[in-house]
């Protein structure tokens, strides 16, 4: 038990690591990005980099260098953030179980709760005769670490780029479609992963391209609820 | 902006996204057992949100315009396909994302 416990931290990180690599060529390209973004709108490293441990939420960081360029209008800052945060609802409601019990690591894992870390947590299982908390804990821990890291260093270096990186943006997208696919192999029925490739298509075509995350989560929400009897009855969730 | 004004921007900034991400895990705190309702939506929603994330990760392509997708189509059915086949992610993921610079770099 002693020793178990004193390797524990080791074993998760270890364990950790190895989920969080894609993440690491996403976040380190879109952190350099976000951080060259900042620089030629006249901000110093120092903006990208505090922006990433405070905020932490990369489309929102990205929308603020912009707003720091215009007037100073805190509500409509306020409210402009809340609608792009606003999906993050349901990674907290779908990781309330996950998260359960996870003691005081539980505050930074909350706060950290990114689209990618959300993805992966949600996804990785964790490995027998490691803690689940520390597990988590060093996910999100590492990927904070290269989204800060990158818009350090993309805040320093400026527009300067040793090589042509178009396109490496894709790799965010390539590990959804791979965590996407993973979960439909997992269940029986894809009632949910249906309900959600069609919510957001269809919402894409009617609200376009700036504003339909809000109501495809209305719509899914919905579809859910409206067809929880099938969809339960199907199960296979985990 | 002053730079009082800077702060205040982005900390407004953080306390949105604070709000998001802690209320449900505030509104269900670990005392009372959780609604069997929010359960279920806990269980149901990843499927459904990793639909959303695809999407939205493609919101900005034109069907319509040049390029008509073709490179995200071509390199997500490498990554698919090569995922089907090996099922390991990194190599999927990477495969997927080497298809695509190579497209969008020297293709179209």
């Amino acid at each position: 038990m002693n020793k178990k416990s004193k390797n524990g931290g080791y074993a998760a990180l270890k364990a950790a690591f190895p989920h969080t690599v894609p993440v690491m060529a996403g976040y380190l390209f879109l952190g350099i990005s976000y951080g060259i973004y900042a620089n030629v709108s006249g901000f110093n490293f120092l903006y990208p980099m505090m922006m990433g441990i405070i905020v932490y939420g990369g489309s929102l960081e990205f929308v603020a260098v912009s707003m720091l360029l215009g007037s100073f209008a805190p509500l409509q800052t306020f409210l402009v953030a809340l609608l792009i945060q606003a999906r993050h609802l349901f990674y907290g409601i779908a990781m309330l179980e996950k998260y359960r019990g996870t003691g005081w690591k539980k505050l930074y894992l909350i706060y950290t709760l990114s689209d990618e870390t959300f993805s992966v947590n949600c996804s990785a299982k964790v490995p027998e005769g490691v803690d689940k908390g520390l597990f988590y804990f060093f996910i999100s821990l590492l990927d904070q670490m290269y989204w800060v890291f990158g818009a350090a260093l993309g805040g320093i270096l400026g527009s300067f780029i040793p090589f042509n990186t178009e396109g490496l943006d894709f790799v965010m997208t390539a590990m959804f479609v791979v965590i996407f696919l993973e979960q439909w192999l997992k269940e029986k029925k894809h009632y949910t992963a249906l309900i959600g490739v069609f919510a957001s298509a269809g919402c894409l075509l009617v609200f376009g391209a700036d504003s339909f995350l809000i109501p495809t989560m209305v719509c899914i929400l919905c579809f859910l609820t409206v067809f929880r009897k099938p969809i339960e009855k199907a199960g296979g969730f985990e | 902006m002053t730079l009082s004004q800077e702060i205040i921007t982005i900390a407004v900034c953080a306390l949105a996204t604070v709000i998001c991400r802690f209320l449900p895990f505030i509104v269900f705190s670990g005392k009372r057992e959780t609604p069997e309702y929010i359960r279920y939506l806990g269980k149901a929603l990843p499927a459904a949100i990793f639909a959303m994330l695809v999407v939205y990760c493609l919101k900005n392509v034109s069907i319509a315009e040049w390029s008509h997708g073709l490179p995200e189509l071509a390199a997500i059915l490498v990554t698919v396909g090569l995922h089907l086949w090996k099922r390991k992610m990194l190599l999927s993921v990477a495969a997927g994302t080497l298809c695509y610079m190579l497209l969008v770099q020297f293709v179209f």
